[in-house]
């Protein structure tokens, strides 16, 4: 079969589909410069969005009940954090950002030694943690809007011929997580854990050591996310990460990704992040009022889900 | 002796010990709390939350996870707030409604064989988009039938206390003592099974999910009944902490093996945390760290429990 003829039968393709043809709407009611201005913020917002998401995609990839609940919390605790050590300095850049590193770190291995300690679900391991990540980001951030350095603020803007630097290196990122979850030993384990934890354990494969690591990875990823979602949206804040926790597993579900476990794409990720994005602005620019633009976005999503139908387990 | 406390019952009473435990240690704290006036206080707040997690342990049953009952139950107070209050007919047809599309939603996800997470996330914006349209500013009043109910005093025994009795009381006796009960049940353990005895699971994923619906109403209702009045995000707590409730009664995650009377001393004791940090004069800051805290001891205990079952 040739690469053209296979194409629909790509679980990614439906995705990329859908956001062509949110842009054109969007192209076709407010003209080419406007859609390129939307594109451009697409792929702002849209960079953050792949961040979580490719850290939630190795988790579903685990297999049923594999979904990380504590992402918000890591999200804020991490710019929170990170924002009121620098407290604005530029020099504290860097200790600045390892200490987003270590909260990452610190909350993916809490979350793994929950789940192993306790053999309790993911979902509630996560759940429960996130209670402590929660309440410790709210003491310390005081309801304040703590602020980037300026260097942070105006890097996370900042773009190379209209490309925002941040989704630059993001699409490198996930160049090499692609790499690393098809062609490298940890991405096909990930996999093959995913597909049939008992035949992965007798083949060899270090299971928890394997679900360990990609906990790990995703709480990093999500705290790295945190710390550039802050200096983008002009400081920490306590409800930044809120909305995170359904993109993430929106985003990964909607690019084809099996929920089911052990089948996952990196091209999907980039593909739904488009989608949900000009899907919110196309019905911005169509003049929707807050409430019915809730309920479109919704349905479309759960509509996606429905007819996308695949064999899934949580 | 060890008869007397074997893991399965120790499992059964590791809820009401743990709600036992922070009452008397509420008690200690703060003897005045130990009134008629002081319960009802206490307590007030768990009602709601209760019916919550009931409606969450519905849906647990079946192997399924709601993530959008907070904002449901959202939208259920801010049409009893609004709509309930000035034309009632056309609130309770929309509370029906909102019945009616939670079992819609439960024949979806069986029929589709979907991830009820991803599912009810994606409903979760669809609710919370209703609620806005239906009451676009915090405002609206409780109907009056329904804040006389939720104030009600009667004689020696708090309110709070006997719908929390009634409530863990009436849904124990229709899940877990029925006919009916055994089938709803037995297709969260066996789903094949119960499949091949004749019963459609499609049936008892529908009934499921209505009754969850019902519940969200009923939880949102009682909300405002305390609230005096709604907003569109009023409720959106309530995901987490039906869930965390529904576990904290000795619900587990698969399998059909859920408790109603659990569930609600879970909501009770989840409800307590809070208050119970400020009578340590702590800093309310931690309240949601103390109800993850507490959600992660007693997972802690119940594994206690079962490694003793097996090493027996």
């Amino acid at each position: 079969m040739s690469p053209l003829t296979s194409l629909p039968q790509k679980p990614w393709i439906w995705a990329w589909i859908g956001a062509i043809l949110m842009w054109l709407i969007i192209m076709s009611v407010s003209g080419i410069v406007a859609g390129g201005q939307v594109m451009s913020a697409a792929a702002s917002f849209g960079t953050f969005f792949v961040i979580v998401a490719i850290g939630q995609m190795f988790v579903i990839t685990l297999g049923p009940g594999n979904v990380d609940l504590s992402i918000p919390a890591c999200i804020t605790l991490s710019a929170t954090l990170a924002m009121k050590f620098m407290n604005g300095d530029p020099n504290l850049l860097l200790p600045g950002f390892l200490i987003s590193l270590s909260v990452g770190l610190v909350i993916g291995t809490l979350n793994f030694l929950l789940i192993l300690l306790l053999r309790i679900p993911p979902i509630i391991a996560t759940l429960s943690a996130s209670f402590l990540y929660q309440s410790t980001a709210i003491w310390s951030n005081r309801g304040l809007r703590v602020k980037p350095p300026e260097v942070l603020g105006d890097f996370a803007v900042s773009k190379i011929l209209g490309v925002p630097i941040l989704t630059i290196v993001v699409l490198i990122l996930s160049v090499a997580m692609a790499f690393t979850l098809h062609r490298t030993r940890f991405g096909l384990s990930v996999l093959a854990v995913g597909q049939n934890q008992k035949a992965a354990k007798l083949a060899g494969i270090r299971v928890e050591r394997v679900r360990f690591l990609t906990y790990l990875m995703y709480a990093v990823l999500a705290a790295i996310c945190g710390f550039f979602l802050a200096g983008f949206s002009g400081g920490a804040a306590l409800n930044m990460g809120e909305q995170y926790l359904l993109m993430s597993i929106a985003v990964v579900v909607i690019g084809g990704t099996s929920v089911a476990g052990g089948d996952a794409n990196l091209t999907g990720l980039w593909g739904a992040s488009l989608f949900i994005f000009l899907l919110v602005s196309m019905l911005n620019t169509l003049g929707l009022s807050a409430g019915y633009r809730l309920i479109v976005t919704g349905a479309i999503i759960v509509g996606i889900i429905a007819i996308s139908g695949r064999k899934s387990a949580i | 002796m060890t008869r007397l406390l074997s893991p399965n019952l120790l499992r059964t009473l590791l809820p009401g010990l743990s709600l036992a435990a922070l009452l008397l240690a509420i008690f200690y704290l703060q003897p005045r709390t130990m009134s008629y006036f002081g319960l009802n206080l206490l307590l007030n707040l768990a009602v709601p939350i209760a019916l919550a997690t009931i409606a969450q342990m519905f849906i647990l049953c079946v192997n399924d996870l709601d993530l959008s009952l907070g904002a449901f139950i959202s939208l259920t107070a801010c049409i009893t707030a609004t709509w309930l209050n000035t034309t009632p007919l056309l609130g309770v047809l929309a509370l029906l409604a909102c019945i009616v599309a939670y079992g819609a939603l439960g024949a979806l996800i069986h029929l589709r064989n979907l991830p009820s997470i991803v599912v009810t996330l994606g409903m979760s914006f669809v609710w919370t988009g209703i609620a806005v349209l239906v009451l676009p500013t915090p405002g609206g009043a409780a109907p009056g039938w329904i804040r006389t109910l939720m104030t009600l005093k009667p004689a020696l025994v708090p309110f709070p206390i006997i719908a929390l009795v009634v409530i863990g009381l009436v849904v124990h006796v229709g899940l877990m003592r029925s006919a009916a009960g055994v089938v709803l049940r037995g297709a969260g353990g066996n789903a094949k099974s119960v499949a091949r005895a004749g019963w459609s699971l499609l049936r008892v994923k529908v009934t499921m999910f209505s009754l969850a619906g019902l519940f969200g109403v009923l939880s949102g209702m009682a909300l405002v009944g305390l609230t005096t009045s709604a907003d569109a995000n009023i409720a959106l707590r309530y995901t987490l902490l039906s869930i965390a409730g529904g576990i904290l009664g000795g619900g587990e995650f698969v399998g059909g093996r859920v408790s109603p009377i659990g569930a609600v001393i879970g909501a009770i004791t989840l409800a307590l945390a809070g208050s119970f940090l400020s009578f340590l004069r702590l800093n309310p800051d931690w309240q949601i760290g103390a109800q993850g805290a507490i959600l992660i001891l007693v997972l802690a205990l119940r594994l206690l429990i079962s490694a003793r079952e097996v090493r027996r």
